[in-house]
């Protein structure tokens, strides 16, 4: 009678609680080393980050003082943003605004020129990902050789930042728009590539099937089986792309590969404050024309009803 | 069977469009792409893609290249340790930039939210001050912030959570639209007030795609990092740019390899922590 007390089983309610309680053991430990786990990386990237360093500053009357960096660089931030505005009275208003766009025949020709250099580099990444996207794509590559080396390629070229190539290329090709053509075009075709490889796994794989069948070539099936499903796909992430690329080529000029960018750096090192606000205005309009205008179109071509893609 | 010429010529007549577009669609078509192809040609003009530039263009990039194999590899420790501390400069940057963007996005996302908001002035108001800040390139940012706070990488890390916290603001608050009302109704049929609905019934939905959008921002935030130094502002961007202005391409190479591993890093990782931690979790989509 004794020994059995021991060995009867508990009953599942016992049994629930215990497992509960376990469970909630395991949950709390794994969230409380996410936890510090998380407190460790973020302090160490404070750190790294310079966010615990203390500077030196000047007061008015001249004696200098140990501040953190924080509060140290807010009334100079404060200072900078502040002198970017232009004096606008309403009495003086079309003087006023003269002046502060005052290189704007030179402004309007580098504008136009991002613009160029937007529109060929997406040219260039279009036909470099068409090209590529379909070896790229699983389904449709012709062996996984191709396959692996067309997908590396891709990622790389869109891993690298699109300053970095226009850093080589004006090395290369010397200063001037050709070489921010290259560079975006490099980095668009990467980005491109993948995104129109994903449109390509999705197709329905029975056209392809049918060209085959009636004795078509790989060309053939990609031609006449996957591109008419793909091309709406493609024309909509072409659009957004460009507008991309507008943004990208505005300041790709920073470092002398053609376009708006180099007035930026400019007025910068020459302190013409109220230029850079001028400049910012400008790249404003025209991202926001651009980005309403594709907006515009892709639902024209792709059709409303669908949405956009 | 075998098609004829009569049966073509039979379907031409029946279903002309199918074979032809009217003349005046064709004529847009046309004129759009003379239109695009005399544009680029005249940029080709223009730009001065010149034949010879080209080729004296190759044959530099060709002996840039030619430095990739073998690629330059530091012998001290002392070296290697710089150009560490600059990767985990440029990590750091990126997730101090991400976690400050979302910390000061989260609050102001719920004012431009339908859902929430329903003032419409305010909410319009909101979502066009997103749409000014996203306007901000993160590069151009960090200029204005390098004037402020000196070189070094807290100026990366304010212009990316500056221009992190349009896009944050913009997607928390298509996430918060994007919430199923049915909970909500339920909190507000047992009594709850709207704090309480929005802290039991929206929050629980909307967090796992929150993290979600975290991560991948991290990730990208990683990857536009690395050229926030070429202007000065920390990371693995100054050494590139200063390798590259001396023309030692040898390193240009491997400190280019490092910085596509550590992206790859990264990639892996965070696909790693959003199905550990989010999971297949497709609740508020």
């Amino acid at each position: 009678m004794t020994a059995t007390a021991d060995v009867t089983p508990l009953r599942p309610v016992q049994q629930f609680e215990l497992d509960y309680v376990a469970l909630r053991r395991r949950q709390k430990l794994g969230w409380s080393i996410a936890a510090v786990l998380f407190l460790i990386a973020f302090t160490f990237s404070a750190w790294l980050g310079d966010f615990f360093k203390v500077t030196q500053v000047t007061n008015i009357d001249g004696s200098r003082e140990w501040r953190w960096i924080i509060p140290a660089g807010l009334p100079r931030l404060g200072d900078f943003i502040e002198r970017t505005f232009p004096t606008i009275r309403f009495e003086t208003f079309w003087a006023d605004m003269g002046e502060w766009f005052w290189r704007w025949r030179i402004w309007m020709n580098l504008l136009f020129e991002t613009i160029l250099i937007a529109f060929m580099a997406t040219v260039f990444g279009v036909i470099g990902g068409f090209v590529l996207s379909f070896p790229a794509s699983r389904n449709l590559a012709p062996n996984k050789w191709v396959l692996w080396i067309c997908r590396r390629y891709l990622e790389i070229a869109r891993t690298v930042p699109e300053l970095v190539f226009a850093l080589i290329f004006v090395f290369c090709f010397s200063v001037g728009p050709m070489a921010g053509v290259l560079a975006i075009g490099l980095h668009a075709a990467g980005a491109l590539g993948k995104l129109y490889s994903e449109v390509n796994e999705n197709i329905d794989m029975r056209p392809l099937e049918g060209v085959k069948a009636a004795g078509g070539t790989w060309f053939d099936q990609i031609r006449y089986g996957a591109v008419p499903q793909v091309l709406p796909n493609i024309i909509s992430y072409t659009l957004l792309r460009f507008e991309i690329n507008v943004r990208a080529s505005s300041i790709i000029g920073y470092v002398g590969a053609g376009g708006l960018g180099q007035e930026f750096r400019e007025a910068l090192s020459l302190q013409e404050y109220t230029d850079l606000s001028a400049l910012f205005v400008i790249i404003f309009v025209t991202v926001i024309v651009i980005d309403y205008g594709s907006e515009k179109l892709r639902h024209r071509i792709i059709g409303l009803e669908k949405g956009p893609a | 069977m075998n098609v004829t010429e009569q049966d073509t010529a039979r379907f031409m007549e029946a279903v002309p469009r199918a074979y032809r577009d009217p003349t005046l669609v064709r004529a847009q078509k046309i004129g759009l792409w003379v239109f695009f192809i005399g544009l680029f040609c005249w940029c080709l003009y223009d730009f001065n893609f010149s034949p010879e530039r080209i080729w004296t263009g190759l044959e530099r990039l060709g002996r840039v290249l030619s430095f990739m194999f073998p690629p330059h590899l530091w012998e001290t420790w002392e070296e290697w340790l710089e150009i560490f501390t600059a990767l985990g400069e440029t990590i750091a940057m990126a997730f101090m930039g991400t976690l400050l963007g979302a910390i000061i996005a989260f609050p102001v996302s719920f004012l431009g939210a339908k859902n929430i908001n329903r003032i419409f002035w305010v909410r319009q108001g909101t979502r066009r001050v997103y749409d000014v800040i996203r306007a901000f390139e993160t590069l151009i940012l960090a200029l204005i912030f390098i004037r402020a706070f000196g070189l070094g990488p807290l100026a990366g890390i304010l212009a990316i959570a500056v221009s992190e916290i349009g896009t944050f603001a913009k997607l928390f608050s298509e996430a918060l639209e994007n919430t199923s009302k049915k909970p909500v109704e339920g909190v507000v049929a047992s009594g709850g007030s709207r704090l309480q609905s929005i802290r039991y019934a929206i929050m629980p939905q909307v967090l796992p795609v929150h993290l979600s959008v975290l991560l991948y921002n991290f990730e990208s935030n990683v990857r536009s990092g690395t050229i926030l130094g070429i202007v000065g502002a920390g990371g693995i961007g100054f050494m590139l740019s200063d390798r590259i202005a001396g023309y030692f391409w040898d390193q240009v190479w491997t400190i280019i390899f490092l910085i596509i591993g550590m992206v790859y890093i990264i990639d892996y990782l965070s696909g790693l922590i959003r199905t550990r931690v989010i999971g297949k979790w497709e609740g508020a989509r």
